[in-house]
């Protein structure tokens, strides 16, 4: 590709070309997946900077001005991760778990609490919140078992490993938040789905699954036991009819769809009320969806969604791309990872999904997420710089 | 760019297991994706697209919040303009629902903080706040004490910082200068209540409206209009910014016709007395009600706070005199002697006598088998007219009542001066009282609510204002003024203009065509000559009151029987004589003889419109009844 659009009248300006992209280990960079990231990145500063950010006094242009600081972090970090083989990642699956378990852990006994559960380790510069990372960690580390082990054992035994694999930590993080829960669950998942594991033992797990769910939510409860959180429970069950709870977990899902549906085709632009006027909720994180549907309406909720499904496609793309099974699963982990998070996220502003706190990939406001997904995008460049080294031969690392 | 096959396999792969499964799986979570996409998209375009206008509405309602801001009700004025109903501000204090913390423990420490501010337990505050939050619309604030004294308000204001989420809120609510003075007239104002609500489109829940008397009757004068403020807010209801404003317009002062000095005398003689009783003085020119009161009153100013049942109930108790109801207007009783006038207007108009005929009275007549007699039975001698009125004989009117049954010239005149019917004054629950016709007792009979038909006795119970008859002191009062200007019926007035907050008047109420009768100046002179005697002439029923009083009176007393209770007692009197401007009736409820209950307060009244006192007399015939 770059040897054809460059001329070959002049080979020193090609050569001097190639040794800087050469240079950063970048060279086989997919440029649809960039433009996605990117993309939302700029959105996400955007829409930051106008929906009304009543709650920080003194300081309006605060969210903005960190989710800024926040990409550029991560546009480094994903740089460095991608130039990286991901396939060393392997190799290191048991101390990426044990990070991973521990770093959860440590958020029971260093963590500080925010609206009723516990997520965070306040660091000195920067509170983070290991769970966020951990979506990748799990990913990384449940691949690496799942090939290891494709070896040894029966099915069944193959199956009930990856998926105990995965649920540790899945239940670890049930305790701190929900929402981030299922999106481990998702991974674990996908990556079984992507692991080629039958469709019967799936069906399976998807029986035990949706058992689960009314034991929790049903039974439980009923029998005054009840494993949720009273937020969490209602937040679960209001959902089915938020105007029964208008002023409660109701209300916020009312809010988000008020503010969504009144963007219209084309939005309401600085009469956007209900975010500006704060009648929108958690509009900089949970609701960051509905802020762009108020402001810039159908049009611009269809740009975020269609950048998403850029992504989400370049990504999953990856899986019968990469050079190893090893990058297969780690794509398909990373890809279903975002597909849940943006339908989950976008379903809750739209009002067909419980509210489950989940923020929306690259687009809410928060330094751990944006931080960490670009890291997962870091990952999946370097699936593709891989498999592309691989074929080309020239450049290996 | 390259695409790689998908069974492809590089060397080195050490993990590499066949790719086509891979890639069916990849189609199975690239379709599902697809179809998680599409219902994202497909969501939004219904939300978006299809409904939006009903949520851009929602937004918008979102948003604002319309708050009314009450004007002012307009001030009512005596006609010197004494301020007789004003307004003050009441400080209420309130909690702001907003600030008020969730967290239970929090909550309780905050009412605990409280309760000696507000001097109340911490309970009652949590009960009265809860309360208050459930039955208030939403946004507004939650009041604990409707009305405070300053030094807690001083407390509040000063110690702000420790109380963010107190507020203290001014609101007008209505002020009597003059205590109890004119009560009754004066009316009262209260919450609308449901049924305001539903048949009035201009009043939301909250208004307050005339609930009796002058506010009742001019409320749409002295309301005024309430302003809109429509605020845009957050979601927590703090105010972001006005979208539009109206101020309100506060209500017009009503100047009244009476005059404080002269209601005062009245009240304070009436309620001297201590029994249940009413007085009207009327300006015989015009109409103009000087003064209106009745005994027992009430203090207006419990209507500015809410009411127990008890207490409204007691209002209206009739052991307790049924403070709440005016006699002056609403009253229905037997007049007794102070009907006489009006018998002798008649009886002289048909020609059944001549002012000097001379009628021998012996204390008693017998009438179809039936005697009547004097009060005591006590014998005049010989009387003519003006002899008849100054001693008040009932024997010569007891002729006239029989001469002129069947005749219906009785009830004629009587209908002439407007006993039997409303005055039409501007205050709401005027009686009709009763004036009985043959026709009346008849019908009656007829359909068995009563024990016999009409009888020449009714005609002569009539004539002295006993019997089935029935008026109340205003109807007297301006029966009497008719007598005085020489044949115009008044319609009484309560009112002598609006004016607006500047004191500029707005419209004067002119007073309305009055009925004319034809009263023969003669007859008019010889009666108006007669009550003069009865009032002043040694022989007179009421010499022992108005005989020292230096301006000259026709006044008539009253007794009449209303069994079971005691005599009621009543005084008409006109005054100056022979061309009156003021006409004053009074009536005390078992009052016993006129010249003993009701005649004081008349001078009382009489005293304080000319501002002269009676000097004491001695002697006179003693006749009283």
């Amino acid at each position: 590709m770059e040897s054809s659009r460059v001329p070959r009248a002049a080979p020193g300006r090609r050569r001097t070309r190639r040794s800087l992209v050469d240079a950063a280990g970048l060279r086989f960079v997919d440029g649809w997946m960039l433009f996605a990231t990117l993309g939302l990145a700029v959105c996400s500063v955007t829409v930051l900077s106008v929906a009304n950010q009543e709650g920080v006094a003194g300081a309006p242009d605060l969210f903005p001005q960190r989710q800024a600081i926040y990409v550029l972090v991560g546009i480094v970090a994903m740089a460095a991760i991608a130039r990286f083989d991901y396939s060393r990642f392997r190799d290191l699956r048991t101390g990426l778990y044990t990070f991973l378990c521990a770093s959860i852990i440590a958020t029971f006994v260093f963590g500080f609490t925010s609206r009723g559960s516990t997520q965070s380790i306040d660091l000195p510069f920067f509170t983070f919140q290991p769970a966020e990372l951990g979506k990748l960690l799990l990913v990384l580390s449940l691949a690496g078992f799942v090939i290891d082990g494709s070896k040894h054992g029966s099915e069944v035994g193959r199956t009930l490993r990856y998926l105990a694999l995965g649920l540790i930590p899945t239940g670890m993080v049930l305790l701190q938040d929900l929402g981030t829960s299922l999106v481990y669950a998702a991974i674990t998942l996908a990556i079984l789905i992507a692991a080629g594991v039958r469709w019967t033992h799936l069906a399976a797990i998807g029986t035990a699954f949706v058992a689960l769910v009314a034991v929790v939510l049903v039974v439980l409860p009923w029998a005054g036991a009840p494993l949720l959180k009273d937020y969490q429970q209602e937040r679960l069950t209001s959902f089915v009819s938020p105007s029964s709870d208008p002023i409660g977990a109701g209300y916020q899902q009312n809010q988000a769809k008020v503010a969504a549906g009144s963007g219209g085709l084309t939005g309401r632009g600085d009469l956007a009320t209900q975010s500006k006027l704060g009648f929108l909720p958690e509009r900089h994180t949970d609701f960051v969806f509905a802020v762009v549907a108020e402001r810039y309406g159908f049009a611009g909720a269809a740009l975020v969604l269609a950048l998403f499904a850029l992504l989400f496609w370049r990504a999953l793309r990856l899986m019968t791309l990469s050079k190893n099974l090893y990058g297969t699963l780690v794509a398909a982990g990373i890809a279903c990872a975002i597909l849940f998070q943006v339908f989950v996220s976008v379903g809750m502003n739209l009002g067909i999904m419980p509210i489950t706190g989940i923020p929306l990939p690259l687009m809410s406001y928060g330094g751990s997420a944006v931080i960490s997904t670009f890291i997962m995008v870091g990952v999946l460049q370097s699936i593709h710089i891989q498999a592309h080294a691989g074929q080309r031969g020239p450049w290996v690392r | 760019m390259t695409r790689y096959t998908h069974n492809f396999r590089r060397p080195g792969d050490t993990d590499a297991p066949a790719r086509k499964p891979i890639t069916r799986r990849a189609m199975i979570i690239a379709g599902l994706a697809l179809l998680l996409f599409s219902i994202l998209l497909l969501r939004l375009w219904s939300l978006q697209v299809v409904t939006g206008d009903e949520y851009v509405a929602e937004a918008n309602d979102n948003r604002t919040l319309e708050t009314r801001v009450r004007a002012p009700r307009g001030e009512v004025l005596d006609r010197d303009g004494e301020v007789m109903v004003g307004n003050r501000s009441r400080m209420a204090i309130q909690l702001d629902p907003t600030r008020v913390p969730d967290d239970p423990g929090e909550r309780r420490q905050l009412f605990e903080s409280l309760a000696p501010v507000v001097d109340r337990p911490a309970d009652w505050i949590a009960r009265r706040y809860r309360s208050e939050v459930r039955d208030n619309p939403p946004g507004t604030f939650a009041t604990l004490v409707e009305d405070s004294d300053d030094e807690t308000v001083f407390y509040l204001q000063e110690n702000g910082n420790r109380f963010p989420q107190v507020h203290v809120s001014q609101e007008f609510v209505r002020r009597y200068p003059l205590d109890t003075t004119a009560a009754h007239l004066l009316g009262n104002v209260g919450e609308a209540d449901a049924e305001d609500l539903e048949t009035r489109d201009d009043l939301i829940a909250g208004d307050t409206l005339g609930r009796a008397g002058i506010e009742e009757t001019y409320d749409s004068d002295l309301r005024g209009e309430a302003g809109t403020t429509r605020l845009q807010v957050d979601s927590l209801g703090r105010i972001k910014g006005r979208l539009a404003s109206t101020s309100p317009e506060p209500g017009n002062s009503i100047r009244l016709t009476i005059d404080a000095d002269l209601q005062i005398a009245g009240e304070s003689a009436l309620r001297s007395i201590g029994l249940p009783g009413a007085f009207v003085a009327l300006d015989t020119r015009n109409g103009e009600i000087l003064g209106l009161g009745s005994n027992p009153t009430v203090d207006p100013a419990i209507f500015t706070r809410p009411l127990s049942e008890a207490e409204a109930k007691r209002l209206w108790d009739e052991d307790q005199g049924a403070p709440m109801f005016n006699r002056s207007i609403a009253g229905a009783y037997p007049v007794g002697s102070v009907y006489k006038p009006i018998t002798a207007v008649a009886a002289l108009d048909a020609g059944l006598i001549r002012p000097d005929d001379v009628i021998q009275d012996n204390g008693k007549i017998t009438i179809s088998g039936q005697t009547f007699t004097n009060a005591g039975s006590e014998p005049h001698g010989p009387v003519d007219l003006e002899r008849a009125m100054e001693v008040s004989s009932d024997v010569y009117f007891y002729l006239l009542g029989q001469k002129m049954n069947g005749t219906d010239q009785l009830q004629e005149w009587s209908s002439q001066f407007g006993i039997g019917e409303p005055t039409g004054i501007d205050l709401t629950g005027e009686s009709s009282g009763l004036l009985p016709t043959p026709a009346w007792r008849n019908a009656l009979y007829e359909t068995g609510d009563t024990d016999r038909p009409w009888a020449v006795g009714d005609n002569v119970q009539l004539s002295i204002g006993q019997g089935d008859l029935q008026a109340n002191p205003l109807q007297m009062a301006v029966a009497y003024a008719a007598l005085g200007n020489g044949g115009t019926i008044l319609k009484p007035n309560l009112v002598l203009q609006t004016e607006d907050v500047a004191g500029r008047v707005l419209r004067e109420v002119e007073p309305e065509a009055a009925r004319k009768i034809v009263l023969d100046p003669t007859h008019r002179d010889q009666i108006m000559d007669g009550l003069n005697k009865a009032a002043q002439a040694p022989d007179g029923t009421s010499y022992q009151v108005f005989g020292g009083f230096p301006v000259e009176v026709a006044g008539k007393t009253g007794t009449a029987e209303r069994p079971p209770y005691g005599d009621q007692s009543w005084y008409v009197a006109l005054a100056p004589y022979p061309d009156p401007t003021i006409a004053v009736a009074v009536t005390v409820e078992q009052g016993g003889f006129g010249a003993d209950t009701a005649a004081p307060v008349a001078l009382e009244i009489l005293s304080s419109y000319f501002d002269e006192t009676a000097r004491p007399v001695s002697g006179g015939s003693g006749n009283v009844e």
